[in-house]
């Protein structure tokens, strides 16, 4: 097919091939399928065949454990939906008939609950990957942008989802979080009234954040498509962030990269099953298995534990609009990396300045969960705002100018020349189990 | 240590100390419990069980509803195992409030198994009234509801005083208990030595007592703890196996490549 379609000439006479039959590596029924519908033959390029940097390291496996999060998120949300009811009169006691009267409720209602709370972890170090092995310069720019699209859903699904049992900490929380938009200057309170559907949070307002929790589940399947597809356009990074050269640097996605997924699979599904079934409400709030009661406020209104450092960012800012300005450009800040990081060393292996501000602002992170979580008084104030600054300093002024200034370490020309410096212990980077 | 494990740590360390940290008020410590439900393989204690529904019918239910709960549930497995028949003559005992029949009337009847249990007040204002302003609450999922769990309500039935704390003034109708938030509570002192008489000659001190009611709100608030607890333990070892043989074929498919290095 030619480059310019769109000013096709149909007055021009030229050959067309509509008919595309054919060109399968496979023989038999699977080989007639494969001509007519080459899905076959794309996985088989795709997950079978497909080239691997050999160096990843278990670090590389959360992107295989966050796809299997969101199906089981999906299809534990699937089930758990044919017995929930949306309405503000039913929807709490219909989590607890799930959980004491549907066969294996309990199960399903935990799971969905912890799933959601383990995805954020492994989302968490999925990024902290990213961010640490400079996964988000040229070429995987535009993915690292999806990436974070996918974040930023991925809080609106939870959000979401936390509403829907109508505990004391879903109606509060819609509330708070709901009342953010009233920021906005001129029409906030507009809006407000908008995604509420009523004047208050209330029965229509569940009834909506239920249908937007299901569109959203599969919005971030749809893009997270987008995400692999990418990835399977620029190839995975690495830890020494040196592209492959030749088949000494690289394995196929099967067996090898699939065995060693697995493997980083059980391990996450372990500690996940030791919380859901030994501690299933030990993420969660107590507060949530009071019905929701519009006339008491809860002391201290939290939101689920992954939101705590965003949490903390807007608390730390006096004023509303700009809060909520801190708030959602945290996040956003991340997107504009690729462009403010102008090294050309990807991994931080070999950036022994930016390697310890990538660490100091993971330590920033934990510092703000946990602030998050505290009242917003006293001491907490002066952290979080310390907190909030070193987060948009890191990105803002950090990065530009340790990537201008910094001295990089001596690179291998190759993946198989940095596992042989690996060896011979000329490199410290991170081990693994 | 390397980078990765100590982050690990950190983030370990901190996600999960963080739910403990939500309540910000200084508490007294609560008294922790050796629980029968506890740990891996914990279920609950039957005869407590029984005892604990005992107190609830004879004390606790003059004032707490527990609406998610029906009768049958005492016979189900897992919980205080009543038998069939048992159940039957208790819920026989209770009134229920049922219609409208044919001619439009409500008609009172004993109750079925499958009854939910009978609320002690029409509705919340009624309970109000009858209670000085607090509304009891309702008991199904109070152990999930309260931070600490078994040892908080364990905690406040023990933690009354009879004199409070210099300073402290309390109205009338208003207790001081030493673990509830703010110390002060709304309901008396609900349960001392022999305020049930317990049928299988188990001695009724006040610790009893409190220990089979909590037991028993604990399997309220859980009634499937001790499948889950099964399940989990079996779905742990299962796990355990699964990942030993999966590294191993790993380490095998993965030895093909490292001569080449």
């Amino acid at each position: 097919m030619s480059s310019n379609d769109s000013n096709f000439n149909q007055n021009e006479i030229k050959p067309v091939h509509t008919n595309k039959v054919g060109g399968s590596p496979f023989k038999g029924v699977v080989g007639w399928i494969d001509n007519r519908l080459p899905i076959i033959r794309m996985f088989k390029y795709e997950y079978l065949d497909f080239q691997v940097p050999k160096n990843l390291s278990y670090l590389w496996s959360l992107g295989g454990i966050l796809m299997i999060c969101l199906i089981f998120l999906i299809v534990t949300g699937l089930v758990l939906g044919m017995h929930y009811k949306p309405s503000s009169s039913e929807a709490f006691v219909s989590v607890e008939k799930i959980m004491r009267d549907v066969n294996y409720g309990w199960l399903l209602r935990y799971a969905h609950m912890n799933f959601a709370s383990f995805f954020f972890i492994a989302v968490y170090i999925h990024i902290f990957r990213g961010l640490y092995y400079g996964s988000y310069k040229e070429p995987r720019q535009l993915m690292w942008l999806i990436g974070i699209t996918i974040f930023f859903l991925m809080m609106a699904t939870a959000f979401l989802g936390y509403t829907l049992p109508w505990g004391q900490m879903s109606y509060w929380g819609a509330t708070v979080i709901t009342n953010l938009f009233s920021a906005v200057p001129l029409v906030g309170k507009a809006i407000v009234t908008w995604l509420w559907g009523d004047y208050s949070v209330g029965d229509s307002t569940l009834n909506r954040f239920y249908v937007l929790h299901w569109l959203l589940a599969f919005g971030i399947l749809g893009i997270v498509i987008f995400h692999v597809i990418a990835l399977h356009i620029v190839g995975s990074n690495n830890p020494s962030g040196v592209e492959p050269i030749d088949t000494r640097d690289t394995v196929s996605f099967a067996p090898f990269t699939t065995s060693k997924d697995l493997f980083a699979m059980l391990i996450f599904l372990l500690a996940f099953v030791l919380i859901t079934m030994y501690a299933p409400n030990y993420l969660g709030h107590p507060d949530n298995y009071i019905p929701a009661d519009p006339l008491i406020t809860p002391a201290h209104i939290v939101p689920e534990w992954y939101f705590l450092p965003f949490y903390a960012i807007l608390r730390s800012i006096p004023d509303k609009l700009l809060g909520v300005i801190a708030m959602v450009s945290s996040i956003a800040v991340l997107g504009l990396l690729p462009w403010l990081d102008l090294s050309k060393v990807r991994s931080a292996v070999f950036r022994p300045i930016w390697k310890q501000f990538v660490f100091l602002f993971v330590l920033d992170f934990f510092i703000l969960m946990y602030v998050g979580g505290m009242p917003a008084e006293g001491i907490y104030v002066l952290i979080s705002r310390v907190g909030t600054i070193y987060w948009f300093l890191f990105f803002l002024v950090i990065a530009p100018l340790v990537s201008l200034t910094e001295k990089t370490l001596p690179m291998p020309n190759s993946i198989h020349e940095y596992e042989n410096w690996k060896k011979q212990g000329k490199i410290k980077t991170l081990k693994i189990f | 240590m390397s980078y990765l494990s100590k982050f690990l740590l950190f983030f370990f360390f901190f996600t999960f100390n963080i739910p403990n940290s939500y309540s910000a008020e200084k508490q007294e410590k609560l008294l922790k419990q050796s629980w029968s439900f506890d740990g891996f393989f914990g279920k609950f204690d039957r005869a407590s069980l029984q005892r604990g529904y005992q107190v609830y019918t004879e004390v606790c239910a003059s004032c707490h509803s527990m609406n998610l709960l029906s009768y049958r549930n005492l016979s189900e497995v897992g919980g205080p195992s009543f038998s069939e028949e048992e159940v039957k003559v208790i819920a026989s005992k209770v009134e229920v409030l049922d219609g409208p029949n044919d001619n439009g009337e409500m008609f009172k009847r004993p109750g079925k198994p499958s009854d939910k249990f009978v609320s002690p007040f029409a509705n919340e204002k009624a309970a109000r009234a009858a209670n000085g302003g607090a509304y009891p609450p309702d008991m199904s999922v109070l152990v999930k509801a309260r931070a600490g769990g078994a040892d908080y309500i364990y905690s406040v039935l023990m933690g009354y005083e009879n004199k409070p704390p210099k300073g402290v003034k309390l109205e009338d109708g208003v207790y001081y208990n030493k673990y509830m938030s703010g110390n002060k509570i709304k309901m008396p002192k609900p349960l001392s030595q022999d305020s049930v008489k317990y049928s299988d000659g188990t001695a009724a001190t006040e610790e009893q007592l409190s220990k089979d009611v909590v037991t028993f709100l604990t399997w309220a608030s859980e009634p499937h703890l001790e499948a889950r607890k099964r399940i989990g333990f079996k779905t742990v070892v299962y796990l355990l196996i699964l990942t030993v043989l999966v590294y191993l074929v790993k380490k095998k498919i993965w030895l093909r490549i490292e001569p080449k290095v």
